[in-house]
């Protein structure tokens, strides 16, 4: 797994000018390719609640990077600051070299579980088609066929072939989680940001998309920045672990992170990270920080 | 007509039938509104597509506050005698741009709105009330009137929609991307703050023409209901704008011509055109889903 070279340099503090001043020969250090995603010293509060602070980041090629945390830890503005969408209060994001607050972006995004409403003039062919050219000015004219192969495609490893036709506002939470999963691999992005898009699935399409994700990584190399509040499903996949927790955040791989001595400290009171039938389960940790380990541990 | 006139004696009606329809002297009274007709076949049609985003983006109250803007512009230009055209666009343009500023979260959006609004009126209002030409212009501006529109006015009118329509058309996918998911879409590129104030200065061109066709009051009839409509009888991206354009030029120019028989204002019948249409896609809708059921 490249990932797992990758996670020694997580911390490493190397000027962040010499990567972002030229595109590295990737060739010359197949071992070390250049991370695509880079993030130096980023910080962020609202009405003095700070959410992360001096993180730093670097995910490379193929790397599977899972998200941990509590409700409101700060995972979906941390996901919005990658996109360039939410500024940071310091710090730097760069993806493939470029700084996200500006230039053309190439990210696939599936946001956290957001309803579309009824009425919605689009179906769901429709919704993944606009990850393909969306961003292109104009009405399409050319290339239908084309895109109808790609959309089709896109849409069958997501299991919706059934779907493409009906209207996106009719579709339920879950099958619309698909078709976002599909729109935003349609557009071969060069990295992949997924909020919870587990949400609403039942287990057999949450295995779906895990292994879809999975693969996509392995075949293009495309990096994968995956909130979960469930490790599970993903533990798998999962090269390194961000967690998220009280202002503060542990990175490194799941057996470093997920540890009741790493998360007691991260929390600053006693957590304990047990194994139950094959599941890590995290125990213990604060309620008002994270209800859904509540449920998880009772 | 005495056929007519026997139904309206035999009914019992006095006068006011008449004031609703009668349709002597159509063809001279059609040759005075020809102007009219094909300004109000332009904004229906853009009306329609525009309406689509509108219905997309939420922004119906928008509109509407931007017509009462337009309307003070408009009343603002009679009072100094300028040109109403001119004077509906700034009012308008103003408005769209400041409510395109105020971003995208909706609850904010809406109370500025709200204080925006009465405001415009107000002045509007008291423009008119200081104006003092002819009753009927005043008038108009609130509520419609086939105002008989000169050469060169017309060519503004058409002007203006077929720039908000060419502005449409230019940002098309990417300002339906944003309408569904502006962060998705921001993911692949489409720079969500330039969107959306494109669509904000094809809104405010569509209502300055609006308010003079229409009526402030009455703008929402020719940027909602069309689109409202098309969207009851189908979810295809390509049939509900083109739906949208045809019930919006049904509604405008059939109201008209059936305003050409009476003496009412011409926003009662495209706002009753409108609203029928609306009636019927919504039964259409109701029919076809229970078939599917
Ligand atoms: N624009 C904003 N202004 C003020 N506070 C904000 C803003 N955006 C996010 N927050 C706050 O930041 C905190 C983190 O929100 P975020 O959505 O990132 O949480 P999360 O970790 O994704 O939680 P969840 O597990 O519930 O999805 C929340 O308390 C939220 O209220
Ligand atoms: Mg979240």
């Amino acid at each position: 797994m490249t990932g797992r070279d990758g996670a020694s340099c997580a911390v490493t503090q190397d000027a962040p000018t010499a990567a972002s001043s030229s595109h590295p020969d990737r060739s010359a250090h197949p071992a070390h390719p250049a991370p695509v995603l880079e993030v130096r010293g980023a910080t962020l509060a609202f009405h003095g609640r700070t959410l992360w602070s001096g993180l730093d980041l670097d995910v490379r090629p193929g790397e599977f990077l899972t998200v941990l945390g509590a409700n409101g830890s700060g995972k979906s503005t941390l996901l919005k600051a990658l996109l360039g969408v939410q500024r940071l209060g310091s710090g730097t994001i760069r993806i493939q070299g470029e700084s996200v607050a500006r230039g053309r972006r190439r990210v696939g995004y599936v946001p956290q579980q957001r309803l579309i409403p009824t009425g919605t003039p689009m179906r769901g062919r429709d919704l993944v088609a606009l990850g393909v050219d969306g961003h292109r000015p104009g009405v399409r004219l050319r290339g239908r066929r084309a895109l109808r192969a790609r959309v089709d495609a896109a849409l069958a490893a997501v299991d919706g072939t059934e779907l493409a036709r009906r209207p996106i506002g009719q579709l339920s939470g879950g099958e619309q989680q698909r078709m976002r999963v599909a729109q935003a691999l349609v557009s071969d992005p060069a990295l992949l940001l997924c909020d919870e898009p587990l949400g609403s699935l039942d287990l057999h399409h949450q295995q779906e998309v895990v292994s879809l994700v999975d693969q996509r990584r392995r075949s293009h190399g495309t990096p994968v920045v995956f909130v979960t509040h469930d490790v599970n499903p993903v533990l798998p996949a999962t090269d390194r672990v961000l967690y998220l927790a009280a202002g503060s955040h542990r990175l490194g791989r799941p057996e470093e992170v997920l540890r009741s001595d790493v998360l007691s400290e991260l929390y600053g009171t006693r957590v304990d990270v047990a194994e139950v039938a094959g599941r890590i389960v995290v125990l213990g940790a604060p309620a008002h920080l994270d209800p859904h380990h509540w449920e998880e541990g009772a | 007509m005495s056929g007519l006139d026997a139904l309206t004696i035999l009914a019992g009606h006095a006068q006011w039938w008449h004031q609703v329809i009668d349709f002597s002297d159509y063809g001279q009274l059609m040759a005075l509104v020809r102007n009219s007709i094909i300004a109000a076949a332009v904004l229906g049609v853009v009306g329609g597509v525009l309406g689509v985003f509108v219905m997309q983006r939420d922004m119906a109250f928008a509109v509407h506050g931007v017509s009462e803007l337009s309307f003070a512009g408009a009343a603002g230009a009679l009072l100094l005698g300028s040109s109403v055209v001119v004077g509906a666009l700034a009012g308008s343009l103003l408005a769209a741009l400041a409510i395109g500023l105020l971003g995208a979260r909706a609850r904010d959006r809406n109370s500025a709105i709200g204080v925006l609004m009465p405001f415009g009126l107000g002045l509007g209002i008291l423009f008119l009330a200081l104006y003092d030409g002819r009753a009927s212009s005043k008038f108009g501006l609130l509520t419609g009137q086939i105002i008989s529109v000169d050469g060169p006015q017309l060519w503004w009118l058409v002007g203006i929609c077929v720039v908000a329509l060419a502005i449409l058309v230019a940002i098309w996918r990417p300002l339906l991307f944003n309408s569904l998911d502006p962060d998705v879409a921001a993911a692949r590129g489409v720079p969500g703050r330039v969107v959306s104030m494109l669509f904000m200065l094809a809104l405010g061109l569509v209502v300055s023409v609006a308010v003079q066709v229409v009526g402030a009051l009455l703008v929402l009839a020719l940027l909602v209901t069309p689109a409202a409509s098309a969207l009851r009888v189908s979810a295809s991206t390509v049939a509900v704008p083109l739906l949208g354009a045809l019930f919006g030029l049904v509604a405008a120019v059939g109201g008209i011509l059936l305003a050409l028989g009476g003496s009412l204002p011409i926003s009662p019948y495209i706002t009753t055109i409108a609203f029928a249409t609306y009636l019927g896609c919504r039964a259409v809708g109701a029919v076809r889903d229970r078939r599917a059921a």
